[in-house]
């Protein structure tokens, strides 16, 4: 509580003071401020004995660094949309960056302020959201694959059709976002994930009905500890999500589908309304130190884009087959790209249709009960209506006796 | 005569309304507007036309809201009759026991009935241990009522035990002189006298109940959407705010119509208050 007050007291301490931004020299960045909008859990914190990145950036440069949390991209985008905010670090996915610099939300950056940008590995540059490598430096990089649990799953799946599978019912988590969850079914399918035809999407919906009785849930970061405890069999999630999972009930496996899977990359951006752009340069450098970076991998489970990381003493997961697969391991992999417009109002329309839809056995068993539901409504609105009729009379006949008086 | 009101008073008030403006009123206006624009800003009728598809959603959400708020209802109407009766000592007991997990997050309240409801969860390992279970009871309809009740019930209880608390002893002790059955006291006095608590407390429980979203995820497993969640979704991840608009525009008017014929009840003469 103490902490949180603290935090408060600091964040409105650095709000009611305007950072200048034309701070260029590295000694005149001392004492500024910059605002950091992370993922949650996206960053080395002190917790369990880890480095406090955070920490270890102000006692180096001497820039006290203000951080906030998100949960999806889509929160972070409508938030720097609003513009009521500034940041100056975000690390958006892959196809939100392709949108915000579409939408020129993004500056570019100064590349010659970072030159640790020399150990991302080659293969994450010039991708396809930022081909001349401007506006964005990799962070972490993952892809999507099936976890599941060896006590109640015997055979090793390697299809995502496994979470049809009607022997598993009501053990099979589904993502709670439309883009990943259709992504399933669209592998299945043999569709891109980025399709714009409008054919694609609706199979890929009914597709999804189908699944949907014998489902658990659809859920996100619950499917943490409901794989963990043995709540639920089967659901998919990020490779470096699956290594912690793991750490925590080693009956866990995981596979990539051979239909295909979601790679993804996080990059480190400053927004056009950054008020400290030398200092936030200043941070990705620092984010990319190779200590740092490792102190980062090791703490966040997911694929380094660093090939500092790879070859330094620390690092733990430096074997991990999930993480680094061998070129004959490596899945069929895709990128999200942002989708147009048009496209993602199907997507919505068709998700909440499948959200709002009662299919197969949850049908039968709850038209059972939505029959009473029904009833119930229309009984209590006949005596509602009734019990208003029946007043009114009553009031009319005595206001009438009384005039009589 | 009225007074008419000095600039010191209009000083003290004109606070109040600009706060109303600028947080009540102009938010009302904003999804209005949303509610028909298109993404361009041009009037359009669509976004209403599209409501249809989600009427069996908007009725599911109703429906569920109006069996939380009878049970409720029946829960806590003898729970505040008996409290208000009892002495002033534990009155108070009881009073900070029902406000007590208020003081609570919501979130984490609903987040841990989750782990308590779940296959592997409390409950079910507890019934394990007598070769009982396990029993399904996460992800159904009944837990997300459960929820609802168990969230809004405090807001029940307050009204009905402060109407209840302030009635006149002697209306009853002259019913009872006058001959009338328990029954009849309990129907004749007691009830229409506490007519004005139970309206508000159905008010405070319908209205956040109907458009709870968080409930139905974690204790629906994200299979019971209410209305709450599509208007969520349209805002949060699909960034159609005229369509999320226009649903908030239509639940907004469906709460009102029920709020409206609630008070009719209220407005009753409470003496002649028969059900």
């Amino acid at each position: 509580m103490k902490k949180l007050v603290a935090f408060l007291f600091a964040f409105l301490l650095a709000a009611s003071m305007a950072v200048p931004a034309f701070a260029a020299d590295a000694s005149d960045l001392e004492g500024t401020t910059i605002n950091v909008y992370n993922w949650g859990e996206y960053i080395s914190d002190g917790s369990e004995g880890s480095l406090d990145v955070n920490a270890e950036f102000t006692k180096r440069t001497g820039i006290k660094v203000n951080y906030n949390n998100y949960d999806t991209n889509e929160n972070m985008y409508a938030k720097l949309k609003s513009e009521g905010v500034s940041y100056d670090i975000v690390i958006p996915s892959d196809y939100m960056i392709q949108r915000m610099i579409e939408e020129d939300m993004l500056q570019k950056i100064d590349f010659s302020n970072i030159p640790n940008y020399k150990y991302i590995d080659e293969k994450y540059k010039g991708l396809y959201f930022d081909p001349n490598d401007e506006y964005s430096v990799p962070y972490n990089v993952g892809m999507v694959g099936l976890i599941y649990n060896t006590k109640m799953v015997t055979q090793a799946p390697t299809s995502w059709s496994v979470m049809w599978d009607e022997q598993y019912q009501g053990k099979i988590l589904m993502f709670d976002n439309p883009r990943d969850a259709f992504g399933i079914a669209q592998k299945l399918l043999g569709q891109s994930f980025n399709t714009t035809a409008e054919a694609d999407w609706k199979a890929a919906a009914d597709k999804l009905k189908e699944q949907k009785p014998i489902l658990q849930g659809y859920v996100m970061d619950d499917i943490f500890r409901k794989m963990e405890n043995g709540e639920a069999a089967i659901a998919p999630y990020y490779a470096g999500d699956f290594i912690t999972m793991h750490d925590n009930n080693p009956d866990l496996a995981f596979v990539y589908p051979q239909e295909g899977v979601n790679i993804f990359v996080d990059s480190i951006c400053i927004p056009k309304n950054a008020q400290n752009k030398a200092a936030a340069e200043a941070y990705i450098n620092f984010l990319l130190e190779p200590d740092i970076a490792v102190a980062n991998a090791n703490y966040l489970g997911y694929a380094s884009p660093n090939t500092a990381v790879l070859s330094h003493a620390d690092y733990e997961l430096k074997d991990n087959e999930y993480l680094y697969p061998t070129a004959a391991q490596t899945p069929e992999t895709e990128y999200f790209y942002n989708l147009p417009q048009e496209t993602l109002n199907l997507m919505t329309n068709l998700w909440s249709e499948l959200k709002a839809s009662q299919s197969g056995d949850a049908e039968a068993e709850q038209a059972a009960g939505s029959i009473w539901l029904y009833v119930g409504i229309g009984v209590v609105v006949v005596a509602i209506a009734g019990v208003i009729i029946y007043k009114t009379v009553q009031k009319k006949k005595r206001d009438f006796a009384d005039a009589e008086d | 005569m009225e007074q008419k009101p000095s600039l010191l008073q209009k000083l003290a008030s004109a606070q109040y309304i600009l706060w109303s403006l600028i947080f009540i009123i102009a938010p009302l206006i904003l999804v209005v507007y949303y509610a028909f624009t298109d993404a361009q800003g041009q009037f359009t009728l669509a976004n209403i036309q599209q409501l249809s598809s989600y009427s069996g959603i908007f009725l599911r959400s109703i429906g569920y809201g109006l069996v939380a708020t009878v049970i409720c209802l029946l829960l806590s109407y003898p729970f505040a009759y008996i409290l208000s009766q009892s002495g002033a000592k534990r009155q108070s007991t009881m009073i900070l026991l029902v406000m007590l997990p208020m003081w609570m997050n919501f979130l984490l309240r609903t987040y841990s009935w989750m782990t308590i409801l779940e296959d592997t969860g409390l409950i079910n390992t507890f019934l394990g241990f007598f070769g009982v279970g396990p029993l399904h009871m996460i992800n159904t309809g009944g837990a997300v009522i459960l929820g609802m009740v168990y969230n809004f019930i405090p807001y029940m209880i307050l009204p009905l035990y402060s109407v209840m608390s302030k009635l006149d002893k002697s209306l009853i002790e002259a019913a009872q002189d006058l001959g009338a059955s328990r029954l009849a006291v309990v129907r004749k006095v007691i009830f229409p006298l506490s007519v004005p608590g139970v309206v508000s407390g159905i008010t405070m429980v319908f209205v956040p109940c109907v458009s709870t979203f968080y409930i139905s995820q974690k204790l629906g497993g994200g299979t019971f959407s209410l209305i709450g969640d599509i208007i969520e979704m349209q805002f949060q991840t699909a960034y159609n705010y005229n369509l999320g608009a226009a649903l908030s525009l239509v639940l907004m008017v469906l709460i009102l119509i029920c709020m409206a014929v609630m008070n009719r009840f209220a407005d009753q003469d409470s003496g002649a208050m028969v059900i």
